[in-house]
């Protein structure tokens, strides 16, 4: 058996400034707890423009048009900035504006829950149909739309989430259920936005696989919404929900559900899918979250900064059968933080990355990049929650100062050497490891580095089922030039055999002559 | 510092009293330190949770802080922060959480 191999990947973000008004809950709990606060008022005026949000280096990091090592040349804090390449579209991806992606969210949407304003629908339906990956069955299911009268209604009379523009509504989403609250349309938007945004990411991955969208056997979600309804409150498939929409008919899928350790998790099980030979192409995908929008904002507007979560973030990631080419997913090399490994950094550190390494005769600076918790600094630094790439790496090197693998004098550049600056936003699960599989392809393919490795960590106390923390790791290396047709296959051991025994039955002949 | 947090500390307070409640905490840095400990003694400096204007005024430290090092197992210590006290600006802290405790510490 062969290693998967990660054959592409997918980067998107959807800028949605209103999206951080309306629903985000640092907002709507400010809106709840104490309405007329000077936070809600000064709010506005710290959103950034769409051409502001472009022109963000984090953004344009994560959808590939500069590299982390790029990124980390220039000085934080990075928002002064603008990118020397400030595109909308990148090599991973795109960073969609808002108009666009509540037209993406009606395509997304087969239960007619998503209602927009027919004005707002005629200026935008243009630029809609010009995108380079909206087929045209995606495009016919945008609706013409429907008077402001019947927006104006719905949002204030029959509880539907209004949809935003620059401050005025322009659509709705209606509640899928007059009672039940995993139905509710506060739910619903949720979950359409989870959806859209990773269908969007699909879409990107499977142009940038160059691959026959058919050709995806299964689907995994890892995300952090949960769809259902009273009966059944998570009973999820989002995977299979956006493959309808991306057009991967020839797939089946399910969700993962891990808190932001949930990529790190569906990666591996992916990979070992792919190896046991169930499936030949599966993808690892996961949409954004409204409710993360504008999570700091309160620390962002008293610096006098702008509102950096702004973007709802997606990303996919394909992996395949062993082409000999692509970066393998080594699964032998894999951390477990267990129930019984303790939650101290300490002993989170020592079972995601010391003994996967112990077990396959590693040292910590053997691998020559760590992918973290990716989190942008601009967003968290002025937050109080520090640098969290940077903490991580620090951590990373203390336990090898522990283990007698790295002088100490080195703990503070470790992670310049075996790290990066973080560029992912604050979406939960989109910083966590996975951020970097883009970058850590090319750089695996170019020979730059040898190995890389990919940790997922995951608060799982905010569940309020355990306090357990969890995480899993997993390496990433250069493909060893082995792949599926060179291997020895199963029509061949059986020839051998064939062989074998044929030399055997003449030397029996010989013998008795 | 999270809502349900501030919810179980106000009621470990009116529980037990507020004297004979010390809170440890494990930010990762002097500022957060600085804003959790103020939330358990001065009130919610963010007006966000149920510790907003609640001046409970309880005994607070980090972790890392001498005082706490000197109460813990050296052996314990070593394996469960011996790593994280390498990482972290233990001065930083331990000067931000002496402030807060001069300025408004009852106990």
């Amino acid at each position: 058996m062969l290693n998967a191999v990660i054959k592409a990947t997918g980067y998107v973000l959807a800028h949605t400034p209103d999206m951080v008004m309306e629903n985000g809950t640092t907002q709507t709990t400010e809106k709840v707890v104490n309405p007329n606060s000077e936070y809600l008022k000064q709010l506005p005026s710290h959103l950034r423009t769409y051409e502001q949000a472009v022109a963000y280096l984090p953004n344009q990091t994560y959808i590939g048009n500069m590299t982390p090592d790029e990124l980390g040349e220039y000085e934080q804090p990075w928002y002064p900035h603008t990118a020397a390449k400030s595109e909308r579209f990148g090599k991973f991806g795109e960073i969609m504006p808002e108009d666009e992606f509540y037209l993406l969210m009606q395509a997304c949407d087969v239960f007619e829950l998503v209602y927009l304003e027919e004005n707002f629908v005629a200026a935008t339906i243009e630029k809609f149909k010009a995108h380079p990956l909206m087929r045209e069955d995606i495009i016919a299911r945008i609706n013409s739309g429907v008077s402001a009268e019947t927006v104006e209604h719905f949002v204030n009379e029959e509880g539907a989430e209004p949809l935003a523009m620059n401050g005025k509504t322009v659509g709705y989403i209606k509640r899928a259920h007059d009672v039940d609250g995993n139905l509710s349309a506060h739910v619903m938007l949720e979950n359409l936005v989870s959806k859209a945004s990773n269908v969007l990411a699909i879409l990107h991955l499977i142009k940038n696989a160059g691959i026959d969208p058919a050709d995806v056997d299964y689907v995994i979600d890892c995300a952090e919404e949960a769809c259902g309804d009273m009966n059944q409150r998570g009973g999820g498939n989002f995977a299979k929900a956006a493959a309808e929409i991306a057009g991967l008919s020839g797939a089946s899928g399910s969700d993962v559900r891990a808190f932001c350790a949930a990529p790190a998790h569906a990666v591996i099980e992916a990979a070992s899918l792919v190896k046991a030979g169930t499936y030949r192409n599966v993808v690892v995908c996961a949409g954004g979250c409204t409710a993360k929008l504008g999570m700091n904002g309160k620390d962002h507007v008293k610096k006098d900064m702008p509102i950096l979560e702004d973007v709802i973030g997606g990303f996919a990631v394909l992996i395949s059968e062993n082409d000999g080419i692509n970066p393998e997913i080594d699964n032998t090399v894999c951390g477990r933080h267990t129930v019984g490994t303790g939650s101290s950094p300490q002993a989170v550190i020592t079972s995601l990355v010391a003994n996967p390494l112990d077990k396959n005769g590693l040292k910590i600076p053997d691998i020559d990049k760590y992918a973290v918790e990716m989190q942008n600094p601009d967003i968290t630094k002025p937050a109080g929650a520090g640098d969290v790439p940077a903490a991580n790496y620090k951590m990373i090197a203390a336990l090898a100062v522990k283990r007698g693998e790295l002088e100490r004098k080195d703990v503070a550049t470790f992670g310049n050497t075996h790290g990066m600056v973080g560029w992912a936003p604050t979406q939960g699960h989109i910083p966590s490891g996975v951020p970097y599989l883009g970058f850590a392809r090319e750089q695996l393919l170019a020979g730059d580095i040898e190995k890389a490795m990919i940790i997922g960590k995951g608060s799982l106390f905010l569940g309020r089922m355990t306090n357990l923390f969890d995480g899993v790791s997993f390496v990433v290396r250069k493909n060893s030039g082995k792949h599926e047709e060179t291997a020895v296959s199963d029509d061949k051991i059986r020839k051998m055999i064939a062989e074998a025994f044929r030399g055997f039955a003449q030397d029996m002949l010989a013998e008795q002559e | 510092m999270d809502l349900e947090n501030q919810k179980r500390v106000k009621e470990f307070a009116e529980e037990y009293g507020p004297e004979n409640v010390v809170v440890i905490l494990g930010a990762a840095e002097g500022e957060g330190a600085g804003l959790a400990a103020e939330t358990v003694t001065n009130g919610d400096p963010t007006f966000a949770g149920p510790l907003t204007g609640v001046q409970l005024g309880l005994s607070v430290y980090h972790i890392c802080e001498e005082e706490i090092k000197a109460e813990v197992d050296p052996a314990i210590y070593e394996e469960q922060v011996g790593m994280m006290e390498m990482v972290l600006d233990v001065d930083d802290i331990s000067s931000e959480m002496k402030d807060i405790r001069e300025q408004y510490c009852k106990y």
